[in-house]
């Protein structure tokens, strides 16, 4: 072996011990994915199911019932009866429904002129819920009229592409994963690298017939395979706990990750370039890439309603073209147009940051 | 060609804020092959600087520096494959084991696998760190650390080995023990050592002394060299009545004197050029100067704008009556008869671990009490229940007459603590760090802005006082501690190796304030690992493994155990000790 593949080697041994002995890298590595899995596998959910709903219904008449009736077998609404409005008034106040329905007694004899009119009041304070319930309503309300019509023999068959079940998880899950490898890839490494300083053990290593880019390939190295194992550990609970389908290549799969771990690291790699404070190192990670990477990469906010300033902005977050590819492959499957325009712009930046490390990195203290 | 290392006008500078410091200027410097040098100097001196530039850690802005004729700008990687070194804090990783850390730096410096079993063997036994090889090493006393880090460097058997302050922060019995392995290395193997230390009893022992100040040399050559401009200027006074701290402080006020410092049982005086004047009522012997004179001359003279000397004549036997009178009896006598400290078999247990074993002893007011140990001997864990910072598990705990055990917020209010690190807001000013702490210690309007004046003109720091604490130099950091411990007018004074990493100049400035303090009846308890420092306690107590070894004045010890030094008397006891465990 070449004495610079032995120090490489020893660099990376060095560097596993330490990971498995510190509790906080662990933690960074393994119990934070693991975590974030979780709350948006089962805590968080941008869809809403079985709202209460406060139903008054003044009308008597087959329509009427029917109309409520279609409610109870929906899975987005419970729906409970009230005799009066006053009665519904005081459920909303209360919090026990999101909504109200109010079939006036006129209803019926409306519906038969075609004018038919429910009123519908909707709680306005959580602002994201009250926006879906009143979707769903007037969905069901379409359906609801479409069905009267069916007898005409009218029938609109709503069909949604991508995701069929429109479930919030199946596109927050493999967003995730970018904010996951983010985590191992930049934050854990420039951390590592800040403590080097910290502790001293820098100048000791820099002291030794160790060159710089032998340092920087000791880190690479180990954080690639950390984050690489943190990708696959969240695939694998999306896929198997979470049941989110994977629909394209998985080779595709590995081959893009491993493009954004780079970016990542390279990324992880600059900031420690110049900061040599584990605090301010850390700072630096969660503000310029992690919180990017879960606000601005248009996994849970779509890029398109952002301001334009900031939708220019998005275009230098490598995360924002991962999740893209993340969400194509996921859920459209192997459309190697998106993926590789977007894998360009990734390589491009992991590119220009790993450009940086070396220009930056130099075996000298000052 | 017999040089090592040569330097030929050298210059860096860094950048600090708005300011540039000139940390080396116009450096010349060679240093000899096969030989121990020592670089000693006050702080910022540019030691630590000139160490990073040989290893081509840092570049600098001028001049040429080369290491056995390689130049460390072209050829850096040739210097750092021939030279080990090892940084202040030394880089070892805390979550390794002592194996594992060896193993790292043998493969790094690329140690043949063949034969590395035997390196490492003989350099665990050579440390004592054979019984250690799988403790993770941040689980080592500071001592055996430092034992690491030395092997470490010394695992290629490089030809030059760069060692910065390897011995500050270790207890005696741990330094000896370095010392051994630098000399082995030496004298076996041949290499050529550049040490820097603050201890200057070390470097006196260096074949070779360099000596730094503010980027320049100020004198190089042996030791001896140093001394010969100090023939006749050196002279040891002692008193039959008072303190010899006091008489101390006298001395110190007149003109002829350079500089002052206990030992034994009386002071060592240097004097100006053309000796030193009569003095009346006391003895005056003439004795051989030690390097340690020399620094602080050579420094003082430095700092000192350069006036013309020798008008004094050398000292004949003159009338009494011109000649100042020393030791007047004081307004207020220092030490009296009244116990301000009693602890009484004091215990702490940390679950099933004794880290303070029935520890008894007490501390009259105005005195100088030392508590001296080995890394882990039990004197922080003593000092932190001193200062009700933890409780004690076991024992009688009085301070000033109130019982730390149940009252001790108001205990606190007649303490002054000074914690190992100073603990100051580094990014205040060192006016903002006043007026912080005389706020925690209550002080308002009137006495706030009084106490806070007396601070800034009695520790000298009115210059300084819109620098941020962080930009000071470690002298003026302990300075501004000191002050900030004493901003109630405590009546006790704790201070938790208050010189550690402080240079020689600074610390004797140090002492004098704190004789001056007990003076004038504060009581004062110091932890300290520098042993002369020991010599300048009234009292002192040697701790090891949570037990009182011996207690009492240091001359009376010294005498009772047929030793010269306060030095020489810890070493053996804790060797004893060893040999017994």
């Amino acid at each position: 072996m070449s004495p610079a593949l032995r120090r490489i080697c020893a660099l990376v041994r060095k560097e596993f011990l330490q990971v498995i002995r510190d509790p906080s890298s662990i933690a960074i590595a393994i119990v934070q994915p693991l975590f974030l899995l979780f709350i948006f596998g089962y805590g968080i959910s941008l869809d809403a199911t079985h709202v209460p709903v406060a139903c008054v219904v003044d009308a008597t008449g087959p329509n009427a019932r029917e109309f409520i009736g279609g409610l109870y077998q929906s899975q987005y609404f419970s729906p409970r009866i009230y005799g009066s409005m006053a009665e519904a008034e005081q459920a909303m106040i209360k919090g026990d429904a999101m909504a109200t329905i109010w079939i006036r007694s006129d209803f019926e004899r409306q519906a038969m002129t075609g004018n038919g009119k429910i009123e519908v009041i909707v709680n306005g304070v959580d602002a994201n819920t009250a926006r879906l319930v009143q979707g769903y309503l007037i969905g069901h309300w379409g359906q609801w009229l479409l069905k009267q019509g069916a007898t005409m023999g009218l029938e609109l068959k709503p069909r949604i592409w991508f995701n069929a079940e429109v479930r919030s998880r199946n596109y927050l899950l493999p967003g995730i994963i970018a904010v996951i490898m983010t985590l191992t890839g930049t934050l854990l490494t420039a951390m590592v690298v800040a403590r080097e300083w910290e502790r001293g053990t820098m100048e000791a290593l820099l002291s030794t017939p160790v060159t710089i880019s032998e340092v920087i390939v000791g880190k690479v190295i180990p954080y690639f395979l950390l984050g690489m194992a943190g990708m696959g550990l969240s695939v694998l609970t999306a896929r198997w706990l979470f049941q989110v389908p994977l629909v394209g290549s998985h080779w595709l799969l590995l081959a893009v990750s491993c493009l954004y771990m780079l970016a990542a690291l390279a990324m992880g790699l600059f900031i420690s370039s110049f900061s040599k404070n584990q605090f301010i190192a850390g700072q630096l990670a969660i503000i310029t890439t992690y919180l990017p990477a879960f606000m601005l990469s248009g996994f849970i906010f779509d890029i398109h309603s952002m301001p334009t300033v900031i939708q220019w902005l998005t275009h230098i977050i490598p995360a924002r073209y991962f999740v893209t590819i993340l969400q194509t492959l996921f859920l459209a499957g192997d459309v190697h147009g998106l993926v590789i325009k977007n894998a360009v712009y990734m390589a491009g930046l992991a590119a220009f940051f790993l450009l940086l490390v070396a220009r930056n990195s130099r075996k000298r203290l000052d | 060609m017999s040089e090592a290392i040569s330097l030929k006008h050298v210059s860096k500078s860094f950048r600090v804020g708005k300011n540039t410091v000139q940390a080396l200027n116009d450096l010349n410097l060679a240093v000899e092959k096969g030989i121990v040098t020592a670089l000693v100097g006050p702080d910022a001196a540019g030691k630590t600087t000139l160490m990073r530039l040989v290893m081509g850690l840092l570049l600098p802005d001028a001049g040429e520096i080369t290491v056995f004729g390689h130049s460390v700008q072209r050829e850096a990687a040739t210097v750092q494959e021939m030279t080990g070194y090892m940084p202040q804090r030394f880089g070892l990783y805390e979550d390794l084991t002592v194996q594992e850390n060896m193993e790292l730096y043998a493969e790094l410096k690329g140690l043949s696998r063949q034969g590395r079993r035997e390196r490492y063997d003989l350099l665990f036994r050579m440390s004592g760190l054979a019984p250690f090889t799988s403790r993770m090493s941040g689980r080592l006393s500071g001592g055996m650390k430092q034992k690491l880090g030395l092997i470490c460097t010394l695992l290629s058997s490089p030809q030059l080995l760069i060692l910065d302050e390897p011995t500050v922060g270790v207890d005696p019995l741990s330094r000896r023990e370095l010392w051994q392995i630098i000399r082995n290395a030496v004298e076996n193997e041949g290499m050529t050592v550049l040490l820097s230390t603050a201890y200057l009893d070390e470097a006196e022992r260096c074949e070779q002394v360099i000596l730094l100040n503010r980027g320049r040399i100020v004198g190089q050559g042996r030791p001896s060299s140093f001394l010969e401009p100090l023939k006749g200027r050196t002279f040891f006074v002692t008193s039959q009545k008072g303190l010899r701290r006091d008489l101390a402080l006298e001395l110190s006020a007149l003109p002829s004197v350079v500089d002052v410092a206990l030992q034994a049982d009386g002071v060592r005086v240097i004097a100006k050029k053309g000796g030193l004047e009569p003095l009346c009522g006391v003895n005056v012997t003439a004795i051989a100067p030690r390097f340690e004179d020399a620094f602080v001359t050579l420094l003082t003279q430095a700092q000192e704008a350069p006036s013309l000397t020798g008008q004094h004549s050398a000292p004949n036997a003159s009338p009494c009556e011109n000649a100042p009178s020393l030791t007047k009896p004081l307004a207020v006598g220092s030490a009296t008869n009244e116990d301000v400290i009693v602890v009484k078999d004091l215990e702490k247990w940390f679950g099933a671990f004794c880290a303070v074993n029935k520890v008894s002893f007490t501390v009259k007011r105005g005195e100088i009490f030392g508590l001296l140990g080995a890394n882990g001997a039990g004197k922080s864990t003593t000092f932190r229940m001193l200062c009700g910072l933890l409780p004690a598990t076991r024992g009688v705990l009085q301070v000033s007459g109130e019982n730390l055990l149940r009252a001790s917020s108001r205990a606190r209010m007649k303490i002054g603590y000074m914690a190992q690190r100073f603990s100051l807001y580094g990014n205040l000013t060192v006016l903002q760090n006043l007026r912080f702490f005389a706020g925690a210690y209550g002080l308002k309007d009137k006495r706030r802005e009084e106490r806070i004046q007396w601070a800034l003109t009695e520790f000298g720091l009115t210059p300084f006082q819109d620098f941020t604490a962080m930009a000071l130099s470690l002298g003026h950091k302990q300075r501004l501690a000191l002050a900030a411990a004493l901003m109630h007018e405590p009546d006790i004074l704790f201070l938790d190796e208050p010189t550690s990493g402080v240079d020689p100049l600074a610390r004797r400035e140090f002492w004098r304030e704190i004789h001056r303090l007990a003076q004038r009846g504060v009581t004062v308890l110091v932890t300290t690992h520098f042993m002369e420092e020991a010599e300048y306690c009234d009292r002192l107590l040697i701790m090891s493994r949570g037990e009182v070894l011996v207690q009492g004045a240091p001359q009376e010890l010294k005498a009772q155990y047929g030793m010269a030094s306060i030095e020489e008397l810890f070493v053996s006891l804790l060797e004893r000790r060893e040999e017994r465990l």
